[in-house]
């Protein structure tokens, strides 16, 4: 099986959405993502980075990129060493409701967790660790 | 982002060019929030938008529920990506895209 790793640590601030998407974007080029695969996980970047920025707490965060080539499947996982959050133990939002009923939040992992092929979390000593995968084509 | 308003009489027209993300939207939030007194219609154009996360979605939420009081608002020319992003949501139900 051939694979590639990658990871990148960045400091725990909005702006470096940015560093973490063109670094996702530059290594997975070689294996010509569909637009629609790289959208939805620049997509997720976006969502999970920000939970880290505005609620963990950690001042960095690293991401480790994994990608698959046999089956074009590409891993990301994302650590920060903030206070304890699964995100999957949350309720998914009514998405039925009307725009008066909704409420503003909790549609970030819930559209990360209908977009990617597979989510795990689990706490490892002080740390949070956040997989995703997803398939490139 | 780049953001390109324009009003005529009572009508506001938003073009967007780029992403619409955690660190833009509140870009967008402060183009909207406060400035929309005696508009009755919100047009967005999205032509240019190449994705949305859920904090431009928190954006859109907060200018419908503005525009549902005052008016209304609508959405054009939007790519399939952030159509998916939509319709996952349930915001095809909130939104008018047109």
């Amino acid at each position: 099986m051939e694979r590639i790793q990658k990871e990148i640590t960045v400091d725990s601030k909005i702006e470096n959405v940015e560093t973490l998407t063109a670094f996702v974007e530059e290594s997975l080029a070689p294996y010509s993502p569909s637009i629609k695969a790289q959208t939805q996980i620049n997509v997720a970047i976006d969502e999970l980075f920000s939970n880290v920025v505005n609620y963990s707490g950690s001042s960095k965060m690293t991401l480790l990129i994994d990608v698959d080539k046999d089956v074009l499947t590409a891993s990301l996982t994302f650590i920060d060493e903030g206070v304890a959050y699964d995100p999957l133990a949350k309720a998914d939002p009514d998405v039925t409701l009307s725009a008066e009923e909704r409420k503003i939040g909790g549609l970030g992992i819930f559209l990360v967790k209908k977009t990617m092929d597979g989510i795990e979390y689990r706490r490892e000593g002080d740390k949070n660790i956040l997989k995703v995968v997803k398939k490139l084509v | 982002m780049q953001i390109e308003k324009k009003v005529e009489n009572s009508v506001m027209t938003i073009a967007l060019e780029g992403r619409l993300d955690t660190m833009t939207a509140p870009q967008l939030e402060g183009e909207i929030l406060g400035k929309t007194d005696g508009i009755v219609e919100l047009n967005f154009d999205f032509a240019k938008l190449s994705y949305i996360s859920s904090a431009g979605l928190r954006v859109l939420l907060t200018a419908q529920k503005i525009m549902n009081k005052q008016g209304k608002m609508t959405i054009c020319n939007v790519c399939a990506e952030i159509k998916e992003i939509f319709e996952v949501t349930g915001f095809s139900d909130i939104l008018t895209i047109v």
